[in-house]
Order: structure tokens, then sequence, then C-alpha cells
């Protein structure tokens, strides 16, 4: 079986993200960027599938700037096959990414997609569902723990209620939740390989898609902030404080 | 403008979700119907029925809808795709699961995430782990919006409005429910208590999560949080998680004990009206929006909490 893991370059997430004073967006200029935390969870997700003799080629897609290249060469380093990259300079909403993977699933036939649940920049969390939809795929969101089986993946789902098992027919969509995993770190000699590995360049035409906004972003602003309030040195204090100040108890 | 609310329920209850849900949908502006998809969910069509400012509630029932998957709500929801110009539904793990599955078979974008409704095609949403705020606007002609309750106030009740049965759609046979694991509990959902008690790493163990936390949760009628770094570590259950990527709660009173408060956990609490932050390091960030704050080891404060609160 093939798997596909997209995987997408955004603010390194131990990056507090300023916003611009213009309200145009958020600052991206000299900012450390990295692969999606939840992107690097499906990789690793999807490596460890192999290691269990569950897949056999891994193939790692990215659609973005040119410098989405070193996330794919992350992605390589830590045991993807191969990587493709589909040039895009202006933002890509997640529609058109699944309109994009479903062009690629066309051309790899992959017997499953891993995905992160959602990217650290949107914070959509639509791409996998999307993907699963205009495949007409069976979709395991929020996994944090995956079972392949004969034409079937058994998927436990983290759910406001708990887990939730369900299982899927293959072909089907996986998107990773935060402890699907621990992913590995990629060791030096295995990213001066990642160098040599094979990565396609594309466009989103050689699929049929032409990228657009559907959702006209106005304006981004900083969020509401809430002031420090005291430091109290006595517990009998903060009930009372909590009774009578804040009328909370 | 019409539009459909997707309840949230669990074919018994209908979820405090849904009216939090219905005030966003009205501030579309507009008719609303609600749909109850389920399977033996008579009471939640009834319940929902008596929710101010609906026009109708849709009931569809049939035994792939039981469990509210992904593949046959959204084939459900796309069969009445014509008579509606929106699709709202809570951005709670249901919401999140189907509501894309049904914005790309209407070849739509879906606003996620909404905190704020501008004006009828105008959404407020947190990008960034709640660093930023978009205002974005949706040019498509049917919009796919989820919402953050804890942004709204439940709507209250009214007459009760007609319930209408309608068609399940066939079941795409694509996935199958196998088992819920879900932890029964007598205390309040996160989502919608009052007053939430979290612990964080610094807690240690599981079994001290529970020996120190849980007394003051059970005194309060409190909600029981975590953060991240205590789901990691197995000293909570991941369903308690508060956080970007967990649940974002706006309870009364929220009490952090040993949590430093990460962005990531900041940003699922936040918006709580008190904020209460015991921790040993002085330079926890959490202080930085705590409105009361005792530096000191949560084991002795916890337990001296619970004893005060007599």
């Amino acid at each position: 079986m093939k798997l596909i893991v997209p995987v997408k370059r955004v603010i390194d997430a131990n990056i507090k993200p300023r916003v611009k004073a213009d309200g145009t967006g958020v600052e991206l200029a000299n900012v450390k960027m990295t692969m999606n935390p939840f992107d690097e969870i499906a990789i690793e997700e999807a490596i460890r599938l192999r290691e269990a003799g569950k897949a056999e080629e891994i193939v790692a897609v990215s659609i973005g700037p040119a410098q989405a290249q070193e996330t794919l060469r992350t992605a390589l380093a830590m045991g993807a096959d191969r990587a493709i990259l589909v040039k895009v300079d202006t933002a890509v909403e997640p529609l058109d990414v699944a309109k994009i993977l479903k062009g690629v699933a066309a051309q790899e036939k992959p017997g499953l997609f891993l995905l992160g649940k959602q990217a650290i920049d949107d914070d959509a969390n639509q791409t996998g569902q999307m993907l699963a939809a205009l495949l007409g795929w069976a979709q395991g969101t929020f996994a944090s723990k995956v079972e392949i089986g004969e034409g079937k993946a058994t998927v436990t789902r983290e759910v406001d209620g708990g887990l939730q098992v369900v299982e899927l027919k293959l072909p089907a969509i996986v998107t990773a939740d935060l402890r699907l995993n621990q992913p590995r770190y990629a060791s030096l000699p295995s990213i001066m390989k990642a160098k040599k590995k094979p990565l396609d360049e594309k466009s989103p035409a050689d699929y049929g898609v032409e990228v657009k906004t559907r959702l006209r972003v106005l304006k981004t602003e900083e969020p509401a902030q809430r002031k420090a309030g005291i430091k109290i040195a006595f517990v009998a204090e903060l009930v009372g404080r909590l009774k009578n100040e804040a009328g909370v108890l | 403008m019409t539009i459909l609310l997707i309840a949230e329920h669990d074919n018994q209850l209908l979820s405090d979700q849904t009216a939090k849900a219905l005030s966003a949908a009205k501030k579309i502006g507009g008719k609303v119907d609600i749909l109850v998809a389920g399977e033996g969910a008579q009471a939640v069509a009834d319940a929902a029925a008596k929710l101010a400012g609906v026009r109708k509630v849709l009931l569809a029932e049939s035994v792939a809808l039981k469990e509210q998957l992904a593949e046959p709500l959204a084939a459900t929801i796309r069969t009445l795709a014509d008579g509606y110009d929106s699709f709202v539904a809570a951005a709670t793990t249901t919401g999140k699961n189907v509501m894309p599955r049904v914005a790309a078979f209407l070849d739509v974008m879906q606003v996620s995430d909404v905190i704020e409704v501008v004006n009828a095609v105008a959404f407020k949403r947190p990008v960034y782990a709640g660093n930023a705020i978009e205002t974005v606007e949706s040019t498509d002609v049917k919009h796919v919006i989820t919402v953050r309750t804890s942004a709204f106030q439940p709507a209250g009740e009214g007459e009760s409005v007609p319930v209408e049965r309608i068609e399940a759609a066939a079941d795409p046979g694509l996935s199958t429910f196998v088992e819920n694991r879900i932890a029964a509990s007598d205390r309040p959902e996160l989502t919608s208590a009052r007053i939430i008690i979290s612990g964080g790493r610094a807690l240690g163990s599981s079994e001290k999560f529970r020996e120190v936390i849980l007394p003051v949760a059970d005194k309060l009628g409190a909600a029981v949080g975590a953060s991240r770094a205590a789901v990691d570590a197995g000293y909570a259950p991941n369903d308690w998680q508060v956080g970007q990527t967990g649940k974002v709660v706006a309870p009364d009173l929220y009490i952090a004990c040993g949590i430093s408060g990460a962005i990531q956990h900041l940003a699922g609490m936040k918006d709580s009206k008190v904020i209460v932050a015991i921790n040993k390091d002085e330079q926890a960030p959490i202080f930085q929006v705590a409105d009361y704050g005792i530096v000191g080891d949560l084991f002795e404060v916890v337990p001296d909490l619970e004893k005060q609160l007599e």
C-alpha cells in the first residue's frame, strides 16, 4: 500500500506570532518556519506503518512556495521515500488544497492519506475531511491510534466525550491528533540521504486546479488582552475575594 | 437567508452547545431550522423545538445516523442543501468532523470556529492559536460555519415549533462504528460548566492529580480540566484537555493549578470571567492573565483551598 502525507510549512510552533501593525495579517518575514506539528505526527505514523510492514511507499506532498521544499526535505529525512512540491506563491485555502490532493490521488493511487488534523497557522481543521468528501472515501479524524487490517483501517478518535473507535473501508483518510505518536528526530546521516531522494515539482494546473480566494480576509487584529490581576498570599483571602469581590463563589 | 443548524446531541439529550450555536445563527439573520440526525432521537427533536426563534425542526432517523459518523451525516445534510443558504454547527468534535465534508460537497470554503458574527457573510475567527483574530468574508454562494460556542450565550426557550420527519440519506457504507470509550461522570461537562478547576504537569502523577484536584472540584461542583502537558504525561484523560487543540472554555471561574500557561493552554481558557492561578513559579505566564494569583506549592495551597471552602 502507498501512503500519501501532505505537509505544510508554517510558523514555528514555539514562536509567538505578531500581528502586522496595518492589520493585513501576521508577520512572516524573517520568522522561523517549520513543518506543521500535526503533519510531523502524520509522517511519523506513516513511517511506523511502513516499519510494521503495512505500507511500502510514503510520498510527502507540500502545496506552497519554493521554500516548502525544506519542509519536504524534513519529511524525507524523517523517512518519506519521495516528495512532490505543488508550487503556489499565494495562500491556498483548504478546499483548493483538497482539490489538488485529489489530483495527486488520481495519479498516485494511495491506499491511505495521513494528514495532520489542522495547521497551526489558519487553524481551519478542514483539509482531510474535504479531501475525503471529494474522493468519496471514509474519514477517521483526530486519530490517536491507527490499525491497518485487510481492506480496512480501525481508527481510535479523540472526541469531546473521550474516545470513539471506527472502522474505515480503505482507501481512506486519517487525520492525526496530538497523541497518535511522538515524532522522531531526523539523524544527520538521514538528513544527508534525504538530499538525494526524489522531489518532483508540480503546479496546481497540473492537477486541473485554479487556486482562488473564497474567504476574503478583511482584517487581522490582536486579540483582546487580559490584564494581570493581583497576587494574594493566603487562601482565606482568595476565597473571600472570589465570594465578595468577584461574586463567582 | 435560510439557515440549517445541526443539533449536537447523544440521541437522548440536546446539548446546550446547540442553544449557543443558535444564538450565532440568529445573528446571521433569517429563518433557522434545526436538523436533529440520529436514531431514537424524538426527545432531542422535541427539546430543539422549544428553543426560541426556530422556524421548525427536521428529524432524520436511521441506524447509520445513530453515532453521527461524518459520512452518513454529511450525506443527509447534502440532501437538504438546496433549501438553505447557510449551514451552521457548534465547533465540537462532531461539528468539526462533518461540516468540512458538507462544505466540500457544496464546493464552498468553511468558516471555522466563529467567535463573532459581523454580518450575514462576515465573521471573526481566531487563528494562530488565538494569537490573532481574523475578520473573513465568505464570497461563496452558500456558507458553512462552525461556531466556537464559548463565545455565545445560549438561546432561551419559546413556544414549541413543529417537528417534521425527513428521510435520512442512504448510508454510504464507508465507515462503521465500533465503540465509544466514554467515562461516565457526575461532574458537569467542561464546555458548559460554571466553574472549572484544571491541573498541570506539576501534579506529577495520575494518582496525585485525582487526590489533589478532584476533592476541590467536588466541593465546588466544578468540571475538571487539564493542560496538554498533563494529558500527554498520562495524568488526565484526553477529554479533560483545555487548550487550542483540546476544549475551549469560558466559565465564570477558572482555577489553574500547577499550569505554567503555554500559549496553547491560554487559547483555551483566557475568555473565562475570573481566572485564578496557583503556581510555584512567580514568573509563570499564567499570572499574566490571572485575576488572582497565589505563588506557592499547589500541594499545600489546593488542599488548603478545599478546607477553606467548608
